[in-house]
């Protein structure tokens, strides 16, 4: 059944408002991504094989291994119950999935919030409404995934190895500007609060209809 | 044929171009336009109906909340607000989320009489945008079923 062919990238997308998943699930597909949406971090859980309890007795806990692979999670900040932030401590709590890159989203500009997201291992924090753009950013942190499993590394951080990858991934992506630039920056923390600025201060000013083109 | 759908195409043009203009949309809905194609032809139509039913359901819950003066649940309110807040914002509706706006605020400082003003105003602008909204996808209904492409309209 489901084998992921190599240029699909499967997104787990968490969001407990059914508008904010049709949304993300669109933008996902608009993005050439597989999608799976769920409403809860408890579902998302779920999905992932990881159990409330002790996951190394649970024979399901790497279950989905196999059969799914999921290259990103994104998660919405604000649910009841567990927050997209319960969720991913969860995650990256887990050695079987803490390699998987998270993203948060919210709809609040709390610089407190998306640092302790950041922290705590979000790869990015985007302020809603997403924009198909905001997803130009998701692909670098997918094909590190893709290329952890290929090289069969263990599920340690990330960070240190970009730089020995980091040649070989920018051969194999499409040639964005964003995507290239994206890559040099070096990925720290302070880099992170960087990006976390340029998030905030990202021009969400209206547009002037002064120019106004059609194509028909 | 042509000249009915370059006519067609030219009104939908300029209506759109004019919900801009006064304010009823803003950019995100050129964002919400990009996500439809062939294969999803309906997307905007399916995410903006999905907004209305929920502008319904959260007015008609925080109306609810905010009736009996001696016993508003603001919480309540708030989280109805938050929700409106972000659909508007995701789909476009530049007014509904302004109301949202100071809508919050007067929750924020538990102002009854403010609540309830924002209430209306945004029951208001919720049902004038579905109206035009209305109107735009019916030319767009007119449009197909006359052969013709839906344009491409780029707001700068």
């Amino acid at each position: 059944m489901g084998v992921v062919t190599e240029s699909q990238f499967h997104v787990l997308a968490v969001d407990d408002s059914l508008f904010d998943r049709k949304m993300i699930e669109r933008l996902l597909q608009k993005s050439s991504c597989q999608v799976t949406t769920v409403d809860s971090g408890s579902k998302a859980l779920e999905f992932l094989g990881l159990r409330e309890s002790n996951e190394s007795d649970d024979p399901n806990a790497t279950s989905t291994s196999p059969d799914v692979e999921i290259n990103l999670i994104i998660t919405d900040y604000c649910m009841p119950g567990m927050t997209g932030y319960d969720l991913l401590k969860r995650v990256k709590e887990s050695a079987a999935f803490r390699s998987i890159p998270v993203v948060i989203m919210s709809s609040e500009n709390v610089p407190a919030r998306i640092s302790r997201c950041l922290e705590e291992g979000a790869e990015e924090f985007f302020l809603k409404p997403v924009k198909l753009a905001d997803l130009t950013k998701l692909k670098p942190h997918m094909m590190k995934t893709k290329l952890k499993k290929e090289s069969e590394k263990p599920a340690e951080d990330v960070k240190p190895e970009i730089e020995e990858e980091e040649s070989s991934v920018i051969e194999i992506l499409p040639l964005h500007q964003e995507l290239e630039s994206e890559q040099q920056e070096p990925v720290l923390s302070n880099n992170k609060r960087k990006a976390m600025e340029e998030v905030i201060s990202t021009d969400r000013s209206r547009s002037k209809y002064n120019d106004i083109t059609t194509l028909v | 044929m042509n000249t009915v759908v370059a006519q067609l195409q030219r009104q939908f043009q300029d209506y759109l171009v004019s919900l801009y203009q006064q304010g009823f949309l803003d950019n995100q809905f050129t964002e919400l336009r990009k996500l439809q194609d062939e294969g999803t032809p309906d997307f905007v139509a399916e995410v903006v109906s999905l907004f209305f039913d929920d502008c319904s359901k959260l007015i008609n819950s925080m109306s609810r909340s905010l009736e009996r003066p001696e016993n508003v649940d603001f919480k309540q309110v708030d989280s109805g607000v938050h929700q409106l807040k972000g659909s508007s914002s995701s789909v476009g509706a530049r007014r509904v989320k302004n109301v949202c706006i100071s809508f919050k605020e007067c929750c924020d400082v538990q102002n009854r009489e403010g609540c309830l003003r924002c209430l209306q105003q945004v029951d208001y602008e919720y049902k004038m945008l579905k109206t035009k909204l209305q109107d735009l996808f019916n030319l767009e209904q007119q449009i197909v079923q006359a052969g013709g492409a839906i344009p491409q309209v780029n707001i700068n």
